[in-house]
């Protein structure tokens, strides 16, 4: 099991998500997949293409504009 | 993996008939958002589209209004840069990788004189027609002209 992360800071629509989605393609299941971003929106989405997935979110975390988003793949 | 709950993915459908910039990136925004978020996904290269799959040509289209000579264009491309918006061939480049296909109209290649070799042919899944497209778009949940 593995902890990936995705550093998506400073990125804009759709590149947090299509970057999440790549990263969740690759990670074998059991991995944990660590979003990092400052794109507003892409918080509210991510965990909806998650859910899409049937993947489990494990955590969201907000520091300032920097958001946090774990998920299990 | 991608599934929605049992059995088949959930697909979009997308015609890009339009060649113009900010259509290209609604079709390839939608397009990699629907693969993103676990759907299947077919975008339908057709007229005006289809001559954004020529060699060097996906970021070559004019804006749809204020182009003014291109100089409207210049100054959406500079305020995107500024906003660090994705190019084209990087969402085609992810549309590719996240498994989305490319459909080309043979009929428009036929009209516009445009030959498999003048294409992005790594790009394009199938050649085809508004037959494929229809069989896509039957059952699609989404299907969009843009």
């Amino acid at each position: 099991m593995a902890v990936i992360t995705v550093d998506c800071r400073g990125e804009t629509c759709p590149v947090p998500l299509v970057e999440t989605r790549k990263a969740l393609r690759k990670a074998a299941p059991g991995d944990i997949i660590e979003v990092i971003g400052t794109h507003p929106s892409s918080k509210k989405e991510i965990p909806l293409a998650v859910q899409a997935l049937n993947l489990t979110i494990l955590e969201i975390r907000e520091e300032g504009d920097v958001w946090t988003i774990r998920i299990q793949r | 993996m991608a599934d929605k709950q049992e059995g088949r993915p959930q697909k979009a459908t997308i015609i890009l008939h339009s060649g113009d910039m900010d259509k290209v990136y609604s079709a390839l925004i939608i397009g990699n958002g629907a693969l993103a978020m676990g759907m299947d996904v077919a975008i339908y290269f057709t007229f005006w589209g289809l001559q954004r799959l020529k060699k060097g040509a996906l970021e070559k289209g004019p804006l749809s209004k204020m182009h003014f000579l291109g100089l409207g264009k210049w100054m959406v491309k500079q305020r995107m840069k500024k906003a660090n918006v994705a190019s084209l061939e990087r969402l085609m480049r992810d549309f590719k990788e996240m498994g989305g296909r490319v459909l080309a109209c043979d009929m428009t290649m036929e009209i516009m004189g445009i030959r498999r070799e003048d294409l992005h042919t790594e790009w394009i899944d199938d050649y085809c027609a508004v037959g494929t497209y229809i069989a896509e778009a039957r059952d699609s949940d989404i299907t969009l002209f843009i």
